[in-house]
């Protein structure tokens, strides 16, 4: 199974993930649509952190034994048959239980629908968009075993 | 009948049993009992039902197929009358008996109430089912309340005082300890969200207790009023009693079984009894951070401890040595964490840090012992909390980036390079 490696050596902190990501979660799929025409924009769920001169970009890392979907108390967070972590906003309540347990920060909140919010690998197009995008190799999609990297 | 995996409870601990069993093994025979005639579903969820958030269906905490497609038998809605150790066998009520291999007991808990002059079996509510959470909607409905009162100033207490509120019903809370929350929050976390509730029109009544209910005279069912222990009267159309859950345990009378306060179990969450398990709110969950045994009444304590049982059960050898005091909550859309210890002890090398900015209601508290982090509180600030109990959970040394633990932007880039890479390879918990 594939996995996303995040290489801090040699990402630049452009930001390229964050902004094809939202791309690749707005309606129209278009760069200046998704920024410029919808309301409310697409949330990235990637993070750029940066203490210059580190930066790299973080996602969620689809554990195989995801303790958020242990903890989830209304059933949204969910392990797919590829082993991908997903997350059903209609189930979900916004209790937060997942971001008390996520120790990679990897969960957001959206504040307007009051609903969590996390990477889905990009499941609809195969390779996900920030690996895609990514100019410098920062994230690359590697082969790993069925118990991670 | 005879199965090969037997599972007691229906809610979390069980669910995760019987998918850590059916991961493993797909054909073993496997049944769910419960007295809950009802398909899985989350009595977690059960505040935001009543105050109207979700609708019944949302309730449920897997899929419609879920029983069909992990090939479980249940026994819905009947009640365990006997456990029989010896001859590895449950006795349902209707005198039926399910023989067992391995069993897993997730009874939970049952809502305590406590002797008080006046209360009958009609005239209260308690508030950990749906069962409850339809009653209370249906006496809501029938219209008439116009005042409530709740015991118990914990969380399932304040949830269900918020959710009284939002039907403009005037609500006061009685919470006999001296400030509410005070099992998951400190002095200033838990005033802080005492502010928010009087706020929001619930009063918080502290350091009392309900000495008396009066009934109506023409309808002992109908409670009038309630006496406080300094005898203030309160006038009350719905009381909901919510101190607390008491393991659920009457059918383990006479067995063998190590009871403490709850069942005790191994780290396997293997009771003393070879092949019997337990794991939820009727067990004792070991405490890393306390380092003992204790009853951890948590939704995600239940489903791991309930998983790792499934793992032993199904033959996989896995230990639960990561339990521990954790609550996400959220009042009036604030958010509140806490994980961990929540006060500094007397003995001991303990440093704390706190950071309290009253105008933003953001308040932070993390206690450390030699650089380990033992305890978080955050109020109103919660992203990524879920890194410092992470730091709990792998006993990381924080001193090279303690400076930046307090603050809203803290984040994995602060880590020591060798343990952020550790982290991004997933070998920390």
């Amino acid at each position: 199974m594939k996995r996303i490696q995040i290489n801090e050596d040699v990402c630049i902190g452009c930001r390229l993930c964050e902004v094809w990501c939202i791309v690749a979660h707005s309606k129209s799929k278009d760069i200046i649509k998704a920024f410029k025409q919808e309301k409310p924009r697409p949330i990235a769920m990637i993070r750029v952190q940066e203490d210059i001169p580190i930066s790299f970009g973080a996602q969620c890392r689809h554990c195989p034994e995801p303790i958020c979907v242990f903890s989830c108390i209304s059933g949204a967070l969910y392990i797919d048959e590829n082993g991908i972590v997903l997350h059903n906003s209609k189930k979900c309540v916004g209790c937060w239980t997942c971001i008390l347990v996520c120790p990679y920060g990897a969960i957001m909140r959206n504040e307007d629908e009051k609903t969590a919010l996390k990477c889905d690998f990009c499941m609809e197009q195969g390779t996900p968009s920030c690996v895609e995008h990514c100019p410098n190799e920062g994230l690359t999609l590697v082969e790993v075993s069925e118990n991670g990297f | 009948m005879d199965f090969d995996y037997l599972i007691i409870g229906n809610s979390s601990g069980g669910i995760g049993g019987a998918e850590a069993i059916r991961k493993y093994d797909k054909k073993g025979t496997l049944a769910i009992i419960s007295d809950e005639p009802v398909h899985t579903y989350s009595r977690a969820l059960i505040p935001y039902y009543l105050k109207g958030n979700i609708t019944y269906d949302k309730l449920y905490y897997r899929p419609s197929n879920f029983y069909n497609k992990n090939n479980i038998q249940t026994f819905l809605g009947k009640k365990i009358i006997k456990l029989d150790v010896k001859s590895r066998a449950i006795i349902l009520e209707d005198g039926e008996s399910l023989n067992f291999k391995e069993l897993l007991i997730a009874s939970g808990g049952v809502p305590f109430v406590p002797p008080i002059k006046g209360l009958n079996q009609n005239n209260y509510f308690t508030f950990t089912s749906v069962d409850d959470a339809n009653k209370i909607k249906d006496k809501i409905e029938s219209g008439h309340i116009q005042k409530a009162v709740v015991l118990g100033g914990g969380l399932i207490g304040l949830l269900a005082a918020e959710a009284l509120s939002s039907f403009n019903i005037e609500v006061s809370v009685v919470e006999l300890a001296e400030r509410v929350l005070i099992k998951v929050l400190d002095n200033i976390s838990s005033k802080i969200c005492e502010e928010i509730l009087e706020e929001n029109g619930i009063r918080v009544i502290t350091g009392h207790t309900i000495s008396e209910v009066i009934n109506n005279p023409d309808d002992p069912d109908k409670i009038d009023k309630i006496i406080l222990d300094n005898n203030e009267k309160l006038d009350c159309d719905l009381l909901i009693i919510a101190i607390g859950v008491r393991p659920r345990l009457d059918f383990l009378k006479d067995t063998e079984i190590n009871i403490n306060r709850g069942i005790v179990v191994d780290n396997h969450m293997q009771t003393n009894i070879p092949g019997i398990y337990a794991c939820g709110d009727c067990a004792e969950i070991y405490d890393f951070i306390l380092d003992i045994k204790k009853l951890t009444p948590l939704w995600p304590t239940a489903y791991i401890g309930g998983m790792i049982a499934g793992f032993n059960m199904a033959g996989h050898n896995k230990e639960f040595t990561m339990g521990m005091n954790m609550n996400s909550m959220k009042f009036f859309g604030i958010p509140v964490m806490s994980g961990g210890l929540i006060e500094k002890p007397d003995d001991g090398n303990y440093e704390v840090l706190t950071r309290y900015e009253p105008e933003n209601m953001i308040y932070k508290k993390i206690i450390l012992k030699d650089n380990i982090v033992k305890g978080i509180i955050s109020v109103n600030s919660i992203d990524r909390t879920g890194i410092i109990i992470g730091l709990m959970r792998n006993n990381i040394d924080v001193s090279s980036f303690k400076a930046h633990l307090m603050s809203d932007d803290f984040d994995l880039i602060y880590f020591p390079r060798e343990i952020r890479n550790e982290i991004f390879t997933g070998r920390l918990l």
